[in-house]
């Protein structure tokens, strides 16, 4: 059975979904990881969030990024799934769901995963305050 | 030789378009594109950092670059 799940979607995440992707009776530990929209940068408030992806590259960086974390963990499922497109604080950008027999190998393989995807995988957000946006992360 | 870049999250707003063709020498590197870039957009060396992916892959510096190859320009990511 596929024990890897990855999506870029335009419309909300389903943690439901995802859960029920990576239930099994193997796995006694699920760890989620669910990564909202911030109101507030640096004290300025947010007003919303755009996210655009590279798709096709972002699906394969983020597979790469679940093979790895099979190989390196005892973990027996993964989804990770990301939003695109225009969210408001408060809502969700990315959820990573990993399913294991013990819970520690689900919390590292679990933070191993959103650490990597922010590194690697090509995504970019742009941040709307009230006086104007940036693109995250992109100056020193 | 011919190539389009596709530029993506503030390299598009840099290039002031998402599609910039651009003229090479043939078997110029993905080193060779990044001066060329960076002359034309010296915006560019402002970031803190930016990457080359050709074919969906992240290429090195010494990669050659094919007039068929699918060349996207990857600022700093931020996504999570």
């Amino acid at each position: 059975m596929k024990s890897i799940d990855i999506q870029i979607k335009s419309s909300a995440l389903s943690l439901e979904e995802q859960l029920a992707f990576v239930s099994d009776e193997a796995s006694g530990g699920i760890n989620v990881f669910v990564g909202n929209v911030r109101n507030q940068t640096k004290d300025k408030p947010v007003i919303k969030l755009e996210f655009e992806a590279y798709i096709p590259m972002a699906i394969k960086e983020m597979e790469l990024i679940a093979t790895e974390a099979l190989s390196k963990y005892a973990i027996n499922k993964i989804s990770i799934q990301h939003r695109i497109g225009t969210l408001l604080p408060g809502e969700t950008a990315v959820i990573i769901v990993v399913g294991s027999a013990h819970r520690d190998d689900a919390f590292r393989a679990c933070r191993y995963c959103i650490d990597t995807l922010k590194k690697t995988v090509p995504i970019w957000k742009k941040e709307f305050f009230e006086d104007g946006a940036v693109w995250v992360a992109a100056h020193p | 030789m011919e190539i389009t870049i596709t530029a993506f999250g503030i390299a598009k707003d840099i290039f002031r378009t998402s599609a910039l063709p651009i003229e090479l020498e043939d078997n110029s590197s993905v080193d060779m594109l990044k001066q060329e870039l960076e002359r034309r957009f010296p915006e560019l060396a402002k970031l803190k950092s930016y990457a080359i992916a050709v074919n969906e892959t992240y290429a090195a510096n010494d990669v050659l670059i094919k007039p068929a190859d699918t060349v996207v320009i990857i600022p700093p990511v931020s996504g999570g």
